[in-house]
């Protein structure tokens, strides 16, 4: 079958992936470049345990084609540590918050929070659930998580508003 | 890996025609949320895909000179809610759309796609009927312009002969001046649900905002494609702006549907919904239009 050289941005850095055309996203992600926070939890788009941000917004890389991801730049839940390999706010706000139970969901769900806590508007709960409504999680029960991103987006503007 | 036959990769839309032209049993694979979960349930297993989610001169709203808005198919649910031309002049059609799956399956899902794989629940499907939207289809032999009223042939049929493929869908100026829309959908879960009934309202008020100049009501899920109620229409044209008003169109509706009992909803259920939202969609683009019921 098919192969296509794929150059795109990956966590800050660019990488040329040589792929099978009719390879996913999350195939490419996860087996080429060892980026194992994807999950392949659903394939057809329902979960989000695959979510990742492709030129700042979401999408469920296990329907969106590897060959669609030329010259975009994709973030992953591994791109969130920072050079030392600590991990973001918004990680662990989830630990402390208990917004984790089997895990399975996490980084989808903290890939699809990324946009609410970096934006410069406060987000209410209820804008929180609805951007995080294409997320499953059969665990917490939601109110965790919740509670995790609102923590922190508010941890964020007040930290801007400081400066 | 998805089963896939050959995928024909494109560099513009007339490669993508002749393509089509080349390769007739190949599906163009815009965002793909219907194509690949087809692919994977084995229902499109092995087919060959004419790749043209890469095209961006299929992408983008803009307002033409003659006042009329061209969205082009490639467009996402996001892209559309958030565009500032949709927002001012359209806003039903932004409400509607952004109510469509969560917010992963709005970045990727097409606006055209949407329309294309002619199922009666599609969220944009309503509102564009109902404001007369005109779609601009092309082949490598020519273009041609289809009301949109008349594309559903049956239950994900379209009019899309051999080579054609959707390129444009414009809404003219007298149709949306002065107009203002409401959506309703109606589901067992607030995201990531198909409607079980949707129903898009617009109206145009007198100067007065007395009687009701022009009203235009469309229904997914309420019969085997996305339908406008003409009846409905008929009896609201020149109607006074009251509570007779609401019970008109909502009699007239339920004389023009033909829901199904499917395991979402019975016949019975959706006759209700019909009845229901087609008076609060009505009064809700009233109020919008600065009416008021018995005001």
């Amino acid at each position: 079958m098919a192969k296509k050289d794929i150059t795109c941005t990956v966590n800050g850095k660019v990488r040329t992936y040589s792929v099978d055309v009719r390879e996913s996203l999350s195939d490419m992600l996860r087996g080429q470049a060892g980026l194992d926070s994807i999950k392949h939890g659903c394939d057809v788009g329902e979960c989000g345990a695959c979510t990742v941000l492709i030129d700042g917004k979401p999408f469920n890389s296990c329907i969106y084609m590897a060959i669609w991801a030329q010259g975009k730049d994709i973030v992953t839940l591994e791109g969130l540590s920072d050079t030392k390999g600590a991990i973001s706010d918004i990680q662990q706000a989830f630990i402390d918050e208990g917004a984790v139970q089997c895990g399975f969901c996490t980084p989808g769900f903290i890939m699809a929070s990324i946009p609410i806590i970096s934006s410069e508007t406060e987000a209410s709960r209820e804008e929180i659930r609805r951007q995080i409504s294409g997320n499953l999680c059969r665990c917490t029960g939601y109110e965790n998580i919740v509670n995790a991103i609102e923590k922190t987006q508010k941890k964020r503007i007040a930290e801007k508003k400081s400066k | 890996m998805y089963n896939f036959g050959t995928i024909y990769e494109t560099t513009s839309v007339e490669d993508a025609l002749r393509l089509k032209k080349e390769h007739p049993q190949a599906h163009f694979l815009a965002g793909g949320s219907d194509i690949l979960i087809k692919v994977r349930e084995g229902k499109l297993a092995g087919c060959d895909v004419i790749n043209i989610y890469n095209l961006d001169e299929l992408r983008g709203i803009c307002l033409e000179e003659d006042g009329s808005i061209l969205i082009r198919p490639l467009t996402s649910f996001t892209d559309v809610a958030m565009h500032p031309i949709i927002k001012q002049y359209i806003p039903v059609l932004g409400e509607a759309v952004n109510q469509i799956g969560g917010p992963q399956v709005r970045n990727i899902g097409t606006i055209g796609g949407n329309i294309c794989n002619g199922v009666t629940s599609a969220d944009s499907a309503t509102t564009l009927k109902a404001y007369d939207a005109m779609l601009e289809i092309s082949s490598i032999d020519g273009t041609r312009i289809l009301p949109y009223g008349q594309f559903n042939l049956g239950p994900g049929k379209v009019d899309l002969r051999e080579g054609e493929l959707l390129c444009g869908i414009r809404i003219s100026k007298e149709s949306y001046e002065k107009t203002y829309g409401h959506y309703i959908k109606y589901a067992m879960r607030r995201a990531m649900d198909i409607a079980t009934l949707g129903c898009s309202v617009n109206v145009t008020l007198s100067e007065d905002k007395k009687t009701v100049k022009r009203l235009r009501i469309a229904f997914g899920v309420a019969a085997p494609v996305p339908i406008r109620s003409t009846t409905a229409e008929a009896s609201a044209n020149g109607h006074a702006v009251n509570e007779a008003l609401l019970e008109q169109v909502s009699v007239g509706a339920l004389a023009d549907v033909n829901p199904r009992t499917s395991w979402r909803a019975s016949k019975e259920f959706r006759m209700q919904l019909v009845k229901e939202m087609a008076k609060r969609a009505t009064k809700a683009a009233i109020e919008k239009a600065g009416g008021t019921i018995n005001g």
